[in-house]
């Protein structure tokens, strides 16, 4: 029973998603909104702001480097949090 | 009888093995600015050889080489790195996380200032997922007790 | 959704967690494929030797960076939640026994 309503569910999702991608733009275009407004500011000038010849670092750990502090934050949080769930019995 | 033998064969290599994936790890990290790479993906691959060493060896093996308060001290050795590095480039005169203020202390221009400040960040980053992916998994593999007994029900 | 099927119609916890996993990674190789161009190559500059000059970089030779940064942060995310998911399961196991849904929800309801 339960098999049966997800089967129908997903197949629900799929159809919805699939409708909807057809809006998209061609794939691979390079006159995308995706990479328009800001991406390419990124490309052109990382190489002589930072001397760094790897934009997609450049930008992790520079243009966006508050994010990265908070990711590390976030995976420090689920080491705690992990190490406060099962190690409850000192000895 | 057959798992004695079994045993040593694993051990040998691992044993050659782990080095090696050790310097790789930081061959990453240090490559991470001119190939993909980074403070994740090195700290992942760290983490990787502590993983080997506590399935081929026992679990005091990997307690006796990377001590528990060790670990937790360099969970939140990393964070601080990056967040001094941050408060370092505040005290400095510029924003948070600029650092191209760097250059006031260091003797270079403000473009490889930028490019020493990412290569600290990452140290940083590496450090703590390498620590936490460890102590997830010790955690996880024992279920909490860090006991001998759980490698013992060997068949 | 496979993965959406296996979360809402699988009865092991396990089974269920698995399904979490593989939604979540189809959604981050999405999310990288929309960054492609045709006929572009990876972000990483290639000609670094000429350091006095001027090196023109056009944005419509390099691929989009700013999916594959994003999603770093994304799969980071998944790490850390499949391991606080696991460390829960181990606790229910140790608690009732079983990692089986219907099992568990019957002995809550005592």
């Amino acid at each position: 029973m339960k098999k049966l309503i997800g089967i129908v569910i997903a197949i629900a999702v799929l159809i919805v998603l699939m409708y909807g991608a057809e809006d998209l733009p061609p794939w691979a275009d390079p006159g995308q909104p995706a990479s328009l407004h800001v991406s390419p500011r990124y490309i052109e000038r990382a190489f002589e702001e930072t001397g760094v010849p790897n934009i997609v670092t450049a930008v992790l750990a520079d243009y966006r480097g508050y994010d990265t502090l908070f990711e590390t934050a976030v995976i420090f949080t689920a080491g705690v949090a992990v190490l406060m769930l099962l190690r409850r019995r000192l000895p | 009888m057959i798992r004695e033998q079994e045993d040593i064969i694993i051990q040998t290599v691992c044993r050659i093995f782990i080095p090696f994936m050790q310097i790789y790890g930081l061959y990453v990290l240090a490559h991470g600015h001119g190939s993909p790479g980074g403070g994740f993906q090195g700290g992942c691959i760290f983490a990787a050889s502590f993983i080997l060493m506590a399935i081929a060896y026992d679990l005091d093996e990997v307690k006796r080489r990377f001590a528990e308060k060790l670990n937790i001290f360099f969970c939140s050795l990393g964070v601080f790195i990056y967040a001094g590095v941050g408060w370092l480039c505040l005290l400095l005169g510029g924003n948070f996380l600029d650092y191209g203020k760097l250059s006031v202390i260091l003797p270079i221009d403000p473009v490889m200032a930028r490019y020493y400040g990412i290569a600290a960040v990452e140290t940083g980053v590496q450090i703590t997922v390498m620590a936490i992916m460890v102590s997830i998994f010790l955690n996880l593999v024992t279920g909490g007790t860090h006991e001998e007994e759980m490698q013992k029900t060997r068949v | 959704m496979l993965g959406l099927y296996s979360m809402m119609a699988k009865n092991n916890l396990m089974k269920k967690l698995i399904g979490m996993n593989i939604f979540q990674w189809a959604i981050i190789l999405y999310f990288i494929s929309i960054g492609a161009k045709r006929g572009a190559q990876i972000p990483i500059v290639a000609q670094t030797h000429s350091h006095g000059q001027e090196i023109a970089l056009h944005a419509t030779d390099y691929i989009n960076p700013l999916p594959h940064v994003l999603m770093l942060t994304a799969i980071v995310v998944g790490v850390a939640t499949t391991g606080i998911a696991l460390a829960l399961l181990v606790i229910l196991y140790k608690r009732y026994g079983t990692l089986e849904e219907d099992e568990i929800i019957e002995a809550l309801k005592k």
